[in-house]
């Protein structure tokens, strides 16, 4: 059980960065790299915040800020110094990587009995718990601060979702979507495209950020090296989610996206228990992806030959 | 109004692949007034109406719209003046997105855009209004992604779209070329009918004589950048097909001419 909600919690966690990567990849479909460093700025950030003693809620909000900032970089990289997406994503990661060491002043930070933004739930939830440590759950005892951190990821997650949802359907969030759409189009509805795509690389990476800051409190540290491979890992919740729930409306791809993050979670922690060699796991993330991302063509090909194949008999 | 003076535009310049696209065209159009250019290909038809829309800065001489001066403009702000239909149907559109959130757009073009719902039910009942009008059961579809509309369909929606809001000036660029006949002659029937209607201002560049002949009030011919003819008024209403073929004709002869009689004077001097 503590599995389970502990998986739970991290696919909570680890879905604002399936969002935030929604915006960039998805909506004005943008290759955006930047992701592997703005998790840890996040991370790195808020953990020296709150050892200097500042709340954790306005550490994760300085978290955001700083991704965004971070993102608009790479924005501002790609569409006014022309500098191709990829490469423009790979500039602001690498910068991030001594930025994140700047700010933490060594590679690791740990977060030992801090404070974390599930403090008024857990209190919440200890006084129902009548002072006990644990709260049975279908039988199980789950330990309260585990708990906490679960409803806290997500009533964000369920928060986000929605203020998202609403805000991608608004005049502004249209124009934003059509952005990655067709660029000549709405430049010939009178929006600046380019401002376009450096406001979404902020949210997309504030979102990412928040995502990093949450993750370092419920994991107790920072490291300089947790954002490697998390953009594959963001692109492989959002494909496991277009094959759970379809692309049909924002809501649905939105939930979709934090269904395939928890799902995505959940077997990963299965396959750990079967035994999978933790430092395989990135190589097992992007074998998937490649096969996520080609398996449409083959089976295209394969059942176009199977009908020709047929025809010819 | 629209008055353009001494417009050049010299594409990869200063090398042995530059074209001078546009060379110094003065061209004034009057409020209300609805132009065809016409030419042969590569004559700079398109470049001319880039120009104006933006999609780059002339290397030289003024764009004045409606009192602005906007030829240093960027394309998306002269957008606030402008409406376009290009010639590829699935220019105009976001394809992934549904007809109303299209037309949404174009609601509020050069406008700006809040953080209010787009597509409401008062806003839906607004668009099926409009869109009946087209006659090709769109209304009944307004949820439907727009790219699995046909280019005629497509069309049809982006010139509705880029007169929903009355433009200072229309631009449209071959927008039925890629049409098939039928099609073709509705998008251009539409075109005469809203144009009539709203009293817009118009640019047209057609391959069609016909369509040149029949639909606008003033024929502007291009060749090789330049603007080699013009028929207004009362030699617009005269003009018929197989005079501006003629007149294309003489055009090339006199070029063939130039081009060998330049031949032969670098051959003398050389
Ligand atoms: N973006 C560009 N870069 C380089 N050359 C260009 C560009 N746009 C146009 N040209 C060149 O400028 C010349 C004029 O092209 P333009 O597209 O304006 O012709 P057109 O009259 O519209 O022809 P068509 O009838 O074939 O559409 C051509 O030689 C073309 O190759
Ligand atoms: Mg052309």
């Amino acid at each position: 059980m503590n599995l389970i909600i502990g998986a739970f919690t991290i696919g909570l966690i680890l879905s604002l960065l399936s969002l935030g990567m929604l915006i960039s990849f998805r909506m004005i479909k943008f290759t955006d790299i930047t992701v592997d460093g703005s998790i840890t700025l996040g991370a790195s950030l808020s953990a020296v915040l709150i050892m200097a003693g500042w709340s954790p809620w306005l550490a994760i909000a300085m978290a955001f800020l700083a991704g965004s900032m971070a993102g608009a970089i790479t924005g501002i990289l790609h569409t006014k110094f022309k500098i191709q997406e990829i490469l423009a994503g790979i500039l602001m990661m690498t910068a991030l990587y001594s930025i994140n060491l700047r700010i933490m002043g060594r590679s690791n930070i740990p977060l030992l009995d801090t404070k974390t933004v599930s403090e008024g739930t857990k209190n919440l939830l200890l006084q129902s718990a009548e002072g006990g440590k644990n709260i049975l759950i279908l039988g199980w005892p789950v330990p309260v601060s585990d708990l906490a951190f679960f409803i806290t990821s997500l009533a964000f997650c369920i928060i986000l979702a929605i203020v998202l949802t609403r805000f991608l359907l608004t005049h502004f969030g249209t124009a934003l979507r059509a952005t990655g759409n067709n660029p000549q189009m709405v430049r010939a509805q009178g929006v600046n495209n380019n401002t376009m795509v450096v406001f979404s690389l902020a949210l997309s990476n504030g979102l990412v950020a928040l995502s990093g800051a949450l993750l370092a409190q419920y994991q107790g540290f920072a490291d300089v090296q947790m954002g490697i491979g998390m953009m594959v890992w963001g692109l492989a919740s959002i494909i496991i989610g277009e094959a759970l729930v379809g692309k049909s409306g924002i809501g649905i791809t939105i939930t979709g996206a934090i269904l395939g993050t928890i799902l995505f979670r959940l077997l990963i922690a299965i396959a750990l228990r079967w035994g999978l060699n933790p430092n395989d796991l990135k190589l097992v993330t992007a074998l998937f992806v490649f096969v996520a991302l080609v398996a449409p063509y083959f089976f295209k090909s394969f059942s176009k030959k199977f009908l020709r194949g047929s025809n010819h008999a | 109004m629209l008055k353009i003076q001494g417009l050049t535009k010299t594409f990869f310049p200063n090398t042995v692949n530059e074209v001078k696209a546009l060379r110094n065209i003065d061209l004034t159009i009057k409020e209300g007034s609805f132009t065809a250019v016409i030419g042969t290909n590569g004559s700079g038809k398109s470049t001319l109406l880039n120009a104006i829309a933006g999609t780059f800065i002339p290397d030289s001489g003024s764009i004045v719209l409606d009192n602005n001066q906007i030829d240093q403009w960027p394309e998306y702000k002269r957008a606030t003046l402008i409406g376009r239909v290009f010639q590829n149907p699935f220019a105009g559109t976001a394809a992934e997105m549904s007809i109303a959130e299209n037309i949404v757009m174009a609601m509020k073009r050069g406008e700006s855009r809040p953080l209010t719902m787009a597509v409401t039910k008062k806003v839906k009942d607004e668009i099926a209004d409009r869109v009946r009008m087209l006659k090709m059961g769109l209304e009944d579809r307004l949820d439907n992604p727009i790219g699995t509309l046909s280019g005629g369909q497509r069309q049809a929606l982006t010139l509705l779209m880029a007169t929903w809001l009355k433009p200072k000036l229309l631009l449209l660029d071959e927008h039925t070329a890629a049409l098939d006949p039928k099609s073709a002659a509705k998008i251009a029937e539409l075109t005469r009918q809203i144009i009539d209607q709203d009293k817009l201002t118009a640019l047209m560049v057609t391959h069609s004589m016909q369509q040149a002949v029949d639909l606008p009030d003033r024929i502007v011919m291009m060749h090789r950048g330049q603007i080699v003819d013009d028929f207004q008024d009362e030699a617009k209403k005269r003009v018929r097909t197989h005079d501006l073929i003629d007149t294309f004709d003489r055009v090339q002869k006199r070029e063939l001419f130039d081009e060998s009689v330049a031949k032969l004077l670098l051959a003398q001097y050389c």
